[in-house]
């Protein structure tokens, strides 16, 4: 069971969530973290894993031979991201602007184009607590975040539960990490930003057709209304974990919930549990 | 135009929370959030619709099974994944660049345009404000805020008004991107944990690599008063200045939940520290003529990828 662990706003706790429910079901079966939150990777803070490998994610960039050029302009009009452009006898690329989808090499009727690889970032693999553990990162500087994503989700392996921690928001990121998986549990808080992203998250679920279990991180510093929100929408609340200083100061420190204080085990185990059945 | 953008890298530090207090202390200025995947600071604002429309900033391709042969080479060229084993095409997948146009002999597929958004402008209490939407499962943050900070330029042409606040998105890769372009300063609100120190090194490269003006604030800084320490050391290193520290308070979410700014609210520390570290921030820029500020650091030209 592929599990993606998406919230609409930042810093409600997903990776606390991922790593835990990862740790709790890693002694019960086989399981995988996959860190998708390639901009801000942080789950390996949490887990000290032991990196076997690593590989590069790179966009091919056009390269043009001036001298089998024409000039005709065929590239130019083709690039649906203006990464290319004439000034009279001079072709430029814009390398920042690419995508690298090859189309240009593709109308060039003078065979004029090649292409050279540009390293958006890396792919990490390896083991965490005995169990495999897989993140990308993304290059500082660089913006499409995307591919590394998608090359991470080559690294799912045929386990019995692979976490896959999501990066923050609605965009593309987050739907590359959501994307073919069998379940999306949602972490929030309570408070108006809390439900407003929360909103944005479900409905990006919803569009993907996914499975959909909730989690209240932080309850009591807020109101009622994310618990009014997921019982008009039917959304079960799969878990809630209280503002607690010994939970923040833990997670601070890059400690685990479950290595801090063991009893919260079983309530992840019953977590993933009730995702099952959401999920059935 | 100066403009002021809030960043933290890691998601839930506070940016929002602190936009809103400069927002609300600030006198003449136009507001933007640029967070268009999570756009939050509209919720302390009051806002009233000025103007509002739809955004179509990508495109993507539609295949006619009737001209169709199943040839493949659509398939064959598509560096996205985004056509299945019976050639259909998956919207969530396809990058909108046309390269299955160009390669299908039967001109079977065409590239359509999709609205992705909704851009608004609004008047507040605190000023005029410019923002969007991401319509869910769509694609094109970065050139969404693009379209979010032209309309914000606008505003600011319309009012007479040369100041900026522009609260950013979490992340490092094209929303933050785009929301860089004509930056002067960026406040950084990072958090005393290990995840908020090893973002905020990561946020603190994109911005320099840019050449901004960064500042850092310290958020909910009591929670660990030992990281918070380790954090302060970083910044000395990096030569970072640091406007102040913010206590963990819940006068924040309580004043969130009235729809205001802890500023706003009946005095509370989280709020006091705010307003100082606004009067700290104005006392370091306004120090600047014009001159020393383009001297010193222009601000950012980002013409660089940022509509992924």
């Amino acid at each position: 069971m592929r599990v993606a662990v998406a919230s609409g706003k930042g810093g409600t706790g997903k990776t606390t969530i991922a790593v835990n429910l990862a740790l709790a079901l890693s002694t019960e079966a086989r399981v995988q973290l996959l860190d998708c939150d390639v901009e801000e990777p942080n789950a390996h803070i949490f887990l000290d894993p032991q990196i076997e490998s690593t590989r590069s994610v790179d966009k091919l960039l056009p390269r043009i031979d001036e001298a089998r050029c024409t000039r005709c302009g065929a590239c130019v009009e083709a690039c649906e991201f203006h990464a290319l452009a004439r000034f009279g006898e001079t072709m430029l690329v814009y390398d920042a602007l690419c995508h690298g989808c090859g189309r240009c090499g593709l109308v060039c009727p003078a065979d004029a184009i090649s292409e050279v690889p540009h390293q958006l970032g890396v792919i990490e693999t390896g083991t965490a607590r005995g169990f495999p553990f897989a993140h990308g990162r993304l290059n500082v500087g660089e913006a499409m975040a995307t591919p590394i994503i998608h090359a991470l989700k080559d690294e799912i392996l045929d386990a019995r539960w692979t976490i896959l921690d999501a990066p923050p928001g609605t965009g593309c990121p987050t739907i590359g990490t959501l994307h073919d998986v069998d379940a999306a549990l949602l972490v929030t808080e309570p408070t108006p930003f809390g439900l407003h992203d929360l909103r944005a998250a479900v409905s990006v679920a919803r569009t993907l057709e996914l499975p959909i279990g909730v989690v209240i991180n932080r309850d009591g510093i807020g109101d009622g209304a994310v618990d009014a929100f997921c019982r008009s929408e039917g959304l079960p609340v799969l878990l809630r974990i209280p503002f607690d200083r010994a939970i923040a100061a833990a997670y601070a420190h890059g400690a685990t919930v479950i290595e801090t204080m063991p009893t919260w085990r079983g309530r992840f185990l019953e977590l993933a549990e009730r995702l099952e059945e959401v999920a059935r | 135009m100066r403009q002021l953008l809030f960043l933290s890298g890691k998601g839930g530090t506070g940016k929002t929370s602190l936009a809103a207090a400069f927002a609300a202390l600030t006198d003449e200025k136009v507001l933007a959030d640029c967070d268009v995947d999570a756009a939050n600071l509209h919720l302390l604002l009051d806002p009233t619709v000025l103007a509002e429309g739809e955004y179509s900033g990508s495109k993507e391709a539609v295949r006619d099974p009737a001209r169709c042969t199943a040839c493949g080479r659509c398939r064959e060229v598509c560096r996205f994944h985004a056509i299945d084993e019976a050639f259909g095409i998956d919207p969530v997948m396809c990058e909108g660049c046309g390269a299955c146009v160009s390669a299908c002999p039967a001109d079977a597929i065409e590239l359509v345009p999709r609205v992705s958004g909704r851009w608004f402008t609004a008047g507040t209490r605190h000023g005029p404000l410019a923002g969007a939407e991401l319509l869910p499962g769509e694609e094109v943050s970065g050139k969404l805020v693009m379209r979010v900070k032209e309309a914000m330029g606008d505003l600011a042409t319309a009012n007479g008004i040369d100041t900026a606040l522009v609260d950013g998105s979490p992340g490092i890769g094209c929303p933050v991107i785009a929301s860089i372009s004509g930056v002067d300063d960026a406040i950084l609100v990072t958090e005393p944990t290990r995840s908020g120190l090893h973002d905020l090194e990561r946020i603190l490269g994109v911005v320099r690599h840019f050449g901004i003006r960064a500042h850092l604030v310290i958020n909910k800084a009591d929670l660990s008063p030992e990281l918070s320490e380790q954090i302060e050391r970083f910044a000395a290193d990096e030569e970072l200045p640091v406007l102040g520290q913010i206590p963990y308070d819940r006068a924040v979410p309580a004043a969130l939940i009235e729809g205001r700014s802890a500023v706003e609210c009946e005095e509370n520390p989280a709020g006091e520290a705010m307003r100082a570290i606004y009067e700290r921030f104005a006392r370091t820029t306004a120090r600047q003529t014009p001159a020393d500020r383009d001297r010193e650091a222009p601000s950012a030209d980002v013409k660089k990828g940022m509509d992924t």
